[in-house]
């Protein structure tokens, strides 16, 4: 056991030469950026341990709705929105649900006391895990996305705005999920909204627009996944109208600045009470 | 190094709802006072809920005191919470951030966390694993370890990114001997070659005893007494304490056993008494001799430990402190 008197330790002992010198130099501050690669990392490596049952269930579960609709829907204008639908599913489920269900729980159980005394910045540990969340959506995203064309017989030579899709629709519902599950003040409450989340993206994303009731469309209009899809499906028409794909996406980069906003603000409130 | 002045944090009551009682306004921390000197291993002991992880929460900024001052190696902790994680390094109860890490990826991301650059990162946690005997199972996940290497994963997770003060919050949980020496001989070495200062949340006497220069013993958010071990014994000195074990029931048909019973604290087969020591040898006369030695299982008879300092103090806590 501890073998080392006080008294003969350096500097033992005597707190008024502390006191005389000022106060003492401080550790260094972790910087933004390194610090953000360094828990993107940690997060994408979770995935290894828990999250690859759950990324299958997405993507199946996104394949399956197409399957069901692929009765309903015969191609055209609906089954571009379906496809494209069901492809941002796998972002919602993923980047909204688990990421709303995972900081609920960090915060439920006090895990953000570890990263709270820490000298790293609270955007840094947002986006870096919402980065990883939108990262793990790739795989199931593409999958869903080439399946659903061979599904309904879509052109997949624009298949390759997905790389714009996923990071701006990721990082609005990413944002959106982090920043329920750090304001809920319970773990049960942040997955319950999560699912909520989910469950809106698929119903009001995958359903074609033009059956919907006038109220619902509107509340299609303020879901941000919402402009995803759109900016998607508008790429499997003959001669895409780009001006519009941009401007999708562009809604979707901007409510993904402010969402990861709120979530940062959420995180420094959850993590000094 | 660290002088706490009157701290006090109060928990608003809580309304009671449908099915689930409320609960009244506690005063968690109670105009607490500590001077920590630099260097020594200074412990908090207290039974469960006495305050010990508020106080905690409140040395590393993690929570607002509602009143009083904080101040470690000169910086306002109160005032400039966010400076704590820049001087001290704390161990929590929970693993849940690291839970699913694995314990190389652990180490090295706090390390980065705590402003090291990838290769300093790397190297401190290649040095640490190694010290602590981890580095056979450095790569596999917290989740799938035992409840104590996972404890010592997270200990190592601390030590990566030198802090001149470690707050750990009872590190040795679930820990065997091996793994309990590996981090009393990591905080020995620090102490040694750089002075780091130790504030050690324990409910545990013996490791207390062992491993403290000074200890703080807090009840109900208040300190009752602070003074080394040894120094908090010898406010007891003039007792000791004597366990004795019956068989089934006591035998109270035994006058002088019956007297005894309203002095001993009762749980289940176990009477435990705090006597003087010619009372004491007087009873083990007593028990081991006559009619009472039949129904006697065992007794023992021993110096005052921290356990009982609590008691003398007045603390209020029934069970005393856990003994581990």
């Amino acid at each position: 056991m501890s073998v080392v008197p006080a008294d003969v330790l350096p500097g033992g002992a005597l707190a008024g030469a502390e006191a005389a010198g000022g106060a003492a130099e401080l550790g260094p501050r972790a910087r933004l950026w390194p610090s953000l690669a360094a828990v993107y990392r940690a997060q994408l490596s979770r995935a290894r341990v828990a999250r690859i049952p759950l990324l299958f269930v997405a993507t199946f579960q996104s394949i399956g709705i197409m399957i069901l609709m692929r009765g309903v829907v015969d191609g055209g204008e609906e089954a571009r929105a379906v496809v494209a639908g069901s492809a941002v599913l796998v972002v919602a489920f993923v980047a909204l649900n688990l990421l709303a269900q995972y900081f609920g729980q960090l915060r439920g159980s006090g895990g953000l006391d570890h990263y709270a005394t820490l000298p790293v910045p609270p955007a840094a540990v947002v986006l870096g895990a919402a980065g990883a969340y939108a990262s793990f959506t790739v795989p199931g995203t593409v999958v869903t996305a080439v399946f659903g064309c061979a599904l309904f017989g879509l052109p997949v030579a624009h298949l390759w705005v997905l790389a714009a899709v996923i990071p701006l629709a990721g990082a609005a519902l990413a944002g959106l999920g982090a920043a329920l599950g750090l304001l809920a003040p319970r773990p049960e409450l942040a997955t319950l909204l999560g699912q909520l989340g989910m469950s809106a993206a698929l119903l009001l994303g995958v359903l074609p627009a033009d059956r919907m009731p006038e109220p619902v469309r509107l509340a299609r209009d303020l879901l941000p996944s919402t402009y995803g899809v759109e900016a998607f499906a508008r790429t499997f028409a003959r001669r895409p109208d780009w001006a519009f794909v941009l401007g999708d996406l562009a809604v979707c980069g901007a409510v993904g600045v402010v969402s990861l906003a709120v979530a940062t603000w959420a995180y420094r409130r959850a993590a000094v009470r | 190094m660290c002088a706490v002045r009157g701290l006090t944090k109060t928990y608003p009551a809580v309304r009671g709802r449908r099915g689930a009682p409320g609960t009244p306004e506690v005063r968690a921390t109670d105009d607490v006072g500590l001077d920590i000197r630099r260097g020594e291993i200074f412990g908090l002991l207290g039974p469960n809920g006495a305050g010990k992880s508020t106080l905690v929460r409140q040395l590393t900024g993690l929570m607002r005191p509602d009143a009083g001052s904080v101040e470690i190696l000169g910086h306002d902790i109160v005032r400039h919470p966010e400076r704590a994680a820049r001087i001290l390094a704390y161990l929590g109860q929970e693993s849940t951030a690291l839970d699913e890490l694995t314990v190389s990826l652990a180490a090295e991301t706090t390390g980065r966390l705590r402003g090291l650059d990838v290769r300093r990162a790397r190297a401190e946690r290649d040095a640490v694993l190694q010290e602590l005997g981890l580095t056979p199972i450095a790569g596999r996940p917290l989740k799938k370890l035992s409840g104590g290497q996972r404890r010592l994963a997270c200990f190592a997770a601390a030590l990566v990114g030198e802090r001149p003060l470690l707050v750990l919050d009872e590190p040795t949980t679930g820990m065997d001997p091996v793994a309990r020496r590996a981090v009393w001989s990591a905080v020995d070495r620090r102490r040694a070659e750089r002075g780091t200062t130790v504030l050690l949340v324990t409910h545990n006497v013996i490791e207390a005893e062992t491993v403290l220069d000074r200890v703080a013993v807090l009840d109900h958010g208040r300190v009752i007494a602070c003074d080394s071990p040894a120094g908090l014994k010898e406010k007891v000195a003039g007792e000791v304490r004597v366990e004795l074990v019956w068989r089934e029931t006591a035998p109270l048909h035994v006058p002088e056993v019956a007297a005894l019973r309203d002095r001993a604290a009762e749980s289940g087969r176990r009477w435990t008494l705090r006597l003087a020591p010619e009372e004491a040898r007087a009873v083990v006369a007593t028990v081991t001799g006559g009619a009472a030695f039949a129904a006697l299982d065992d007794f023992t008879l021993a110096t005052p430990s921290l356990e009982d300092v609590y008691l003398a103090l007045g603390g209020a806590a029934e069970q005393g402190l856990v003994k581990a």
